[in-house]
């Protein structure tokens, strides 16, 4: 800032001007992707959330207020919906890292071959959601599926079956997603260097103590970045139960998105479908905000 | 060293004959380490690939032999009309070019606008920057699901409903693409810029010229992911179409599995179907995507 004393030319002035311009210009059409379909929605939604449905189509809906707030987050369907959601988190989100993880240090060894293990079990990121789930709801099929021949099957069928229902739908996504956090947990390992290890090694460490205070640690940022996208990932899970399980049996699987999509389109009631989605965006909002308070305090970042 | 132990016959001194024996065992030790190690990563991996495998070779059976017990686990007389049928009866076909569209739109309107947006939060000052990045930021905190009831009335509002550009448009930007080409260009030297601009380069011929070529890795894996993601959605595609000719392929596979219950064989030849350009991609592009996934993860 040599010339900060010095009043700009005015060819200068016309640069800064046009910079300032592209500046906007250039962030123009992310603004209004983001304008009409992220944040219009948020403030629509707490809008619609006080009109209450009419009891016929075809009639107004009406002005209710908090009305509707209160009837609908107050009722037992939508304290159980918060329930399966959260322990469909913790079915899936805990598993997931746990399997991938232990995937990732088998296969982060000298070994011949190796590579392909590694491709083995990063495999399942090319499956989607939807691809998963008609798999394994044909698997699980009482009439064709192999799963019930071997004997892992339950009475009513699992996909039937009140206690079983959600842990079958968290099976399959944790399947799914094995992949994608398989291939996470390689490249945290990757970070780690190997000299660590001799350290450990040297100093008499065993292959259980070397994991509880090297391995561990130096992959906490890689832990905590899986555990917060994997909750935000299961707060999101919706194809998965929409082929399954529709929610049912007995609303055992009627995580949040679901009962917004059903709310929406089966009940066609967008002002109790807009209340939830307020709820799941206040929800999201606080665990994650949460997590990260919780968990940066834990997570070593030295390296 | 070894040619002064030579001359020695090892039988006849008990301290070697004892190493030797030593590391004999530990060798032993050491092979079945390795053959220990190779079965438990072999029986992981049969576990992780079974779903799969069963799916091809169930795609490839008559729809007897499918429940035929015990079960077949291997297709000696390989069936390849399921897959005909999955294409045609089941409008696969369609489906795929569907899908290959609208993650075509998305995609490429994804990375251009986070090259726009990114290269602006790089390389230009102007005001209210700060506050319009978080802005970018805050649109991470907000779960799509969270707005579809008013977006499906705002598609249909704007006569996107049934359409590509409907299944497209909610996704044309995302604050994540911006926030990775940001990252990507604040790595590049300053100094470039002013070089280009005393060769006359405005910003527009900068960007395309150096800053995109220069951050290759960065667009490679940004494209990678927002493939993935889109030919991955599911809500958005249910929501939006309702004729057979729109539907992506994974709205289309939920439809094969529930009309052909009793040719199970044409669903998962589908699954499969829907499957195989995600292998392709990742076959090429793996690298890609990994750069992509831990974009987040590194300490930023």
């Amino acid at each position: 800032m040599a010339a900060s004393g010095v009043a700009l030319t005015p060819a200068r002035k016309r640069l800064r001007r046009r910079e300032r311009g592209l500046g906007y210009l250039l962030l123009i059409p992310s603004l209004l992707v983001f304008g009409v379909f992220v944040f219009w929605p948020l403030v629509h939604n707490a809008y619609l959330g006080f009109y209450r449905n009419p009891p016929f189509p075809g009639l107004p809906s009406t002005y209710v207020g908090f009305d509707q707030y209160k009837d609908v987050l107050t009722s037992q369907t939508f304290v159980d919906s918060v329930k399966t959601t959260f322990l469909f988190a913790v079915l899936t989100v805990p598993v997931g890292i746990a399997a991938g993880l232990a995937l990732a240090i088998l296969a982060h060894q000298q070994l011949k071959g190796i590579g392909i293990y590694r491709t083995f079990f990063s495999s399942t990121v090319a499956t989607s959601v939807a691809v998963a789930a008609v798999i394994f709801g044909t698997l699980m099929n009482p009439s064709v599926g192999l799963l019930p021949w071997l004997g892992l099957t339950t009475n009513p069928t699992v996909l039937q079956n009140p206690d079983w229902a959600l842990i079958a739908v968290a099976v399959v996504t944790v399947w799914q997603t094995l992949g994608l956090t398989f291939i996470l947990m390689a490249s945290g390992l990757q970070g780690v260097p190997d000299e660590l290890y001799e350290a450990a090694r040297v100093d008499g460490a065993g292959p259980w103590s070397r994991f509880w205070h090297v391995t561990l640690p130096m992959m906490s940022p890689t832990i905590f970045f899986a555990v917060v996208i994997g909750t935000i990932f299961a707060f999101q899970s919706f194809g998965q139960i929409d082929i399954l399980t529709q929610g049912g049996p007995l609303k055992k699987t009627n995580v949040l998105t679901y009962f917004i999509y059903d709310t929406l389109q089966r009940q066609s009631d967008p002002g109790k479908a807009a209340v939830l989605a307020v709820a799941l965006f206040l929800l999201t909002l606080i665990l994650a905000l949460a997590q990260i308070w919780l968990l940066e305090r834990r997570v070593s970042y030295e390296r | 060293m070894s040619a002064d132990v030579a001359p020695l016959p090892a039988a006849h001194v008990p301290a070697a004959d004892a190493r030797a024996a030593e590391t004999r065992a530990l060798h032993r030790r050491k092979v079945w380490g390795k053959v220990g190690r190779y079965a438990l990563l072999t029986v992981l991996a049969i576990i992780v690939l079974f779903p799969i495998y069963i799916t091809i070779v169930n795609s490839l059976l008559k729809p007897v032999d499918i429940t035929s017990r015990p079960p077949k686990l291997f297709p000696t007389d390989p069936q390849f009309g399921s897959y005909q049928d999955a294409w045609n009866a089941g409008h696969m076909g369609t489906y795929l070019k569907n899908s290959f569209i609208v993650t075509f739109l998305i995609t490429v309107g994804q990375v251009l606008t986070a090259i726009l947006a990114g290269y602006a939060f790089a390389f230009l000052q102007f005001p209210f920057k700060r506050v319009l990045f978080v802005v970018f930021l805050a649109t991470l905190m907000v779960p799509f699901e969270v707005t579809i009831v008013t977006n499906v009335s705002t598609i249909s509002d704007l006569g996107l409903y049934n359409s590509y550009a409907g299944l497209a448009v909610p996704f044309l930007a995302t604050g994540f693409g911006a926030f990775l080409m940001r990252q990507a260009f604040l790595t590049l030297p300053h100094e470039l810029r002013d070089a280009a601009a005393l060769d006359g380069y405005g910003h527009w011929r900068f960007l395309w010229r150096v800053a995109v070529p220069l951050a290759r890795p960065a667009v490679a894996a940004l494209t990678v992911f927002a493939f993935l993601a889109a030919w991955n959605q599911y809500l958005w595609p249910l929501l939006i179409t309702k004729d057979d000719e729109l539907r992506t392929v994974q709205i289309g596979l939920k439809q094969l599995q529930q009309t052909s219950i009793d040719q199970i064989n044409i669903t998962f030849a589908g699954a499969i179907i829907a499957v195989v350009p995600l292998v392709i991609l990742l076959l090429f592009f793996q690298k890609q995507l990994v750069r992509g996934l831990t974009a987040g993860a590194v300490k930023g």
